[in-house]
């Protein structure tokens, strides 16, 4: 089964399909091999099952044979009966399972076969996977028949330890512990070198908290809008007061930190005659131009989804809606604060520009955040 | 030969009793005993395969382009954390089986605690001397909730990252102490270089040693007191019935090591799990609609979607929304788990030691309790995937939040009194049904008063 044979009498063959036909014909031959030695294992594990045939034989032509092996030959013949179909019973037992766990011996080889190739020849993921859980379930199933048929089972009954201890125990250990103790003179200052060691050990596990950035002093009121920035799309591309049309959105960024999470903000712009901001807003919103923090508030995920005919912002993660021409106050779902607004103004070349920062910290609410 | 290296053994550690008597103890048959069994199991999985994944990770997330074999994302920015992912997924012979095995060796491994944790409720095994092994088992259950959140996030994939925000934001949320919290945790406001580093090395290191610990801690007590037993003919609380752990209940629980295993693997072949290349890498400004956690977190972000906007002031001080629903709610369930063997205490006056469980039906309230519990966890998971229903069925999604909202109340209600009258039912026509049982229970008690 060389590659070149088979180039030479089927060019027409794919890599895939060639190494399809190689993967079977080495499991193939692998199921075969494995057969013989599942076969021979299991012989050579359980010699009942070569003997199955004659032993039966010998059970159907001579039932006092075997019953006589092991009780004394003055039982009474109804005794005699039950005790032949409980050997039958045992014995039927014993062949099914080690027939049973020989299978599972066999399916389990396979598996492994099945795993060894695909593994080797560059095989799917799905016989890799499928050749492993066979190989495992074989080998559990073998184990479980194995307790299950070929376990004598007995059930076992143990006397628990007492659960309430004796009192003694307590008191000798409480004895031993005040003997050792006394053993230490000037007990007091032991505490307090015990004491003054574990504060120390404290401060230097908050020292080095320090090194993992612990403090977050400003981080979470600022971000890098500020007067005179101008709004960018990701690409570098800025923004006209008119280049928006009315009921569309833009995703802007500052113009020093393009594709920064914190300071991303969305554009949108509508027809001014609707705008109902609050009058200390009037100038922040130019030719219907308004920009909003893009981090929920809710829970800190982007403000993907623009809902045009309502003029809704909505958050994909939790369906919290904000509206937009009311300074994008939460109208729906969980958030319960608005998203900040950047003020705007336009600059002599008719660029969009940041008048400020936002109206407050963007992102998720925190304890220290002003309301 | 094996006697020899028995020898061997023995006469340097002199181990042959102690090993003789362990070969002997005694474990319950009763097929509810397994599932603690397969989350240790599940346990040993994620360790060899989160072993595996380790060698290939690279936790940063340092900005690269992806030349892969993945065409779709070829020339694509992404952190080296997420092209690490793509590497062991498409490049690495059976990466994606052992990383989709990870995966689900993870849900199997919180749905097996979580079942655990209701059989051992239902049969009130959390009673005296077992308290302290219930509050270690439900500090695994919180940890690896908490280590299953920190795996999936640290694959910066798209979706992950919307769940690391929401993450960030609870715990930014939480009075005084938030912010310093927080940055301990993520290394400054997110996405910060920080972040991954510092998630992987809780991932792959303390979380899973604290859980090992813990699982030796768990295990060692069960040894040290034994299983429950279930009520039945010749069980008491002065002895163990079962099958010894020579040879039976090792080769069954091997066999159940391997099954558990087996099905794994078979999982992590067939069925695609956290596909992280369709996602997409994360990217600051873009967003995934339709976004679900782990169904181990779908009660909190259902409470989450159906907690009212709510804007609490302490002062001048702020306690945004998602505090109560994401951080008070669990923090609130797991006190009261936490209490709950001593609430019992009051609720059945019962002070005294069982090994012998107590059959949901012999304790009607506590079912009721426990299902009305169930009920309310069910509508928030429920809730938690609510606008991708609101989408299938075509109903509005705030209607549909209203009318989950009632339920929350409804449901436990009506659950807890089915329960009940379930429960006080089958007490009922069990008594009737064997006059004769009164010689057992009172055999129990005398046992009782003895141990008290």
């Amino acid at each position: 089964m060389s590659e070149n044979g088979l180039h030479r009498e089927r060019p027409d063959l794919d890599q895939a399909t060639e190494r399809k036909i190689r993967t079977t014909a080495w499991f193939a031959t692998g199921v075969m091999l494995s057969w013989n030695l599942g076969k021979r294992v299991a012989f050579a594990l359980f010699p009942s099952l070569c003997a199955q045939q004659s032993e039966k034989q010998v059970a159907a032509s001579n039932p006092s044979q075997l019953a006589n092996s092991d009780r004394p030959s003055s039982s009474r013949a109804s005794d005699l009966n039950l005790t032949l179909a409980h050997e039958t019973h045992l014995l039927r037992r014993r062949r099914w399972g080690t027939f049973l766990v020989g299978c599972s011996f066999a399916a389990s080889i396979a598996g492994f076969l099945l795993f060894f190739t695909a593994y080797w020849t560059g095989g799917s993921n799905q016989m890799l996977g499928g050749g492993l859980a066979l190989f495992l379930s074989g080998w559990a199933a073998a184990f479980i028949f194995w307790a299950h048929l070929l376990t004598a089972h007995k059930e076992a009954v143990e006397p628990r330890e007492d659960m309430q201890p004796p009192a003694r125990d307590r008191e000798e250990f409480e004895q031993a512990f005040c003997d050792g103790s006394r053993e230490l003179q000037r007990r007091g200052l032991l505490k307090l070198i015990t004491a003054t060691g574990l504060g120390f050990v404290a401060l230097t596990v908050v020292s080095l908290f320090r090194s993992l950035g612990f403090n977050p002093n400003n981080a979470l009121y600022t971000t890098v809008w500020k007067r005179g920035q101008r709004l960018m799309t990701e690409d570098g591309k800025t923004i006209r007061a008119d280049t928006l049309e009315p009921g569309s959105t833009v995703i802007v960024f500052p113009e020093e930190s393009l594709g920064s999470e914190k300071a991303q903000t969305v554009l949108v712009r509508v027809d001014p005659s609707q705008l109902q901001l609050p009058d200390s807003r009037h100038d922040w919103a130019p030719q219907g131009n308004l920009a909003y923090s893009r981090v929920c508030t809710h829970a800190g995920c982007a403000v993907g989804l623009y809902l045009r005919t309502a003029h809704m912002l909505m958050c994909p993660c939790h369906q919290s809606t904000f509206d937009v021409l009311r300074g994008a106050q939460p109208t729906g779902g969980p958030a319960a604060r608005p998203l900040p607004q950047l003020p705007l103004y336009v600059d002599s070349d008719g660029n969009l520009r940041a008048a400020g920062g936002f109206s407050t910290p963007p992102g998720p609410g925190f304890w220290g955040m002003p309301s | 030969m094996i006697a020899s290296i028995a020898r061997w053994l023995d006469s340097r550690t002199r181990a042959a009793k102690f090993a003789r008597s362990i070969m002997n103890h005694v474990f319950p048959d009763h097929w509810s005993f397994m599932l603690g069994e397969i989350a240790l199991y599940a346990f040993v999985i994620l360790v060899i395969t989160g072993t595996f994944m380790a060698l290939f990770f690279d936790g940063s997330s340092a900005d690269v382009v992806y030349h892969g074999s993945y065409a779709p994302l070829v020339g694509v920015h992404m952190s080296s954390a997420y092209q690490s992912v793509l590497h062991l997924s498409f490049d690495v012979p059976a990466g994606l089986v052992i990383r989709q095995m990870h995966h689900w060796a993870a849900d199997i491994f919180l749905g097996a605690i979580a079942a655990h944790l209701l059989r051992i409720y239902f049969t009130a095994a959390y009673r005296k001397p077992r308290e302290l092994n219930w509050m270690i088992g439900l500090t695994l259950l919180l940890l690896a909730i908490a280590n299953g959140f920190l795996g999936y996030s640290i694959c910066d994939d798209l979706l992950s990252g919307a769940g690391l925000r929401i993450g960030y934001s609870i715990l930014l949320s939480v009075p005084v102490i938030g912010p310093w919290l927080t940055f301990l945790a993520f290394g400054g406001t997110i996405p910060v270089s920080a972040t991954i580093p510092r998630l992987f090395a809780m991932h792959i290191f303390l979380f899973p040693a604290l859980i090992a610990t813990l699982i030796g801690a768990h295990l060692a007590l069960i040894w040290r007191q034994m299983h429950t037993n279930y009520p039945g003919k010749g069980r008491n609380d002065r002895v163990i019935v079962g099958s010894r752990l020579w040879p039976s209940y090792t080769l069954k629980s091997i066999g159940l090591f391997l099954f558990v295993f087996a099905v794994v693997a078979a999982l992590g072949s067939f069925v695609q799990i956290d596909p992280v290349w369709i996602y997409g890498p994360f990217k600051a400004d873009a967003i995934l609609p339709g976004a679900q956690p782990d169904w181990y977190l779908g009660w909190i972000e259902g409470a989450m979607r159906l907690f009212p906007s709510v804007n609490t002031h302490f002062g001048k001080w702020l306690i945004p929304e998602v505090f109560f629903p994401g951080f008070l709610f669990p923090a609130v369930v797991f006190i009261l788990l936490y209490a709950f063997p001593f609430i019992d205490k009051l609720i059945s006056l019962d002070f005294r030691a069982h090994n012998v469980l107590r059959m949901p039906w012999e304790q009607p309230f506590n079912t009721a309790l426990g299902c009305a519990v169930l009920a309310f966890l069910s509508v928030l998971f429920v809730a938690g995937g609510d606008d991708v229903i609101a989408v299938a069925a075509g109903a509005p999604l705030a209607w549909m939040r209203e009318l989950l909202r009632y339920l929350a109340f409804a449901a436990p209600l009506l659950t807890g009194v089915v329960a009940y009258a379930i429960c006080e039912t089958i007490r009922r026509r069990r008594s009737r049904a064997i006059p004769a049982q009164p010689a057992e229970p009172f055999e129990r008690s005398e046992v009782n008063v003895e141990m008290r």
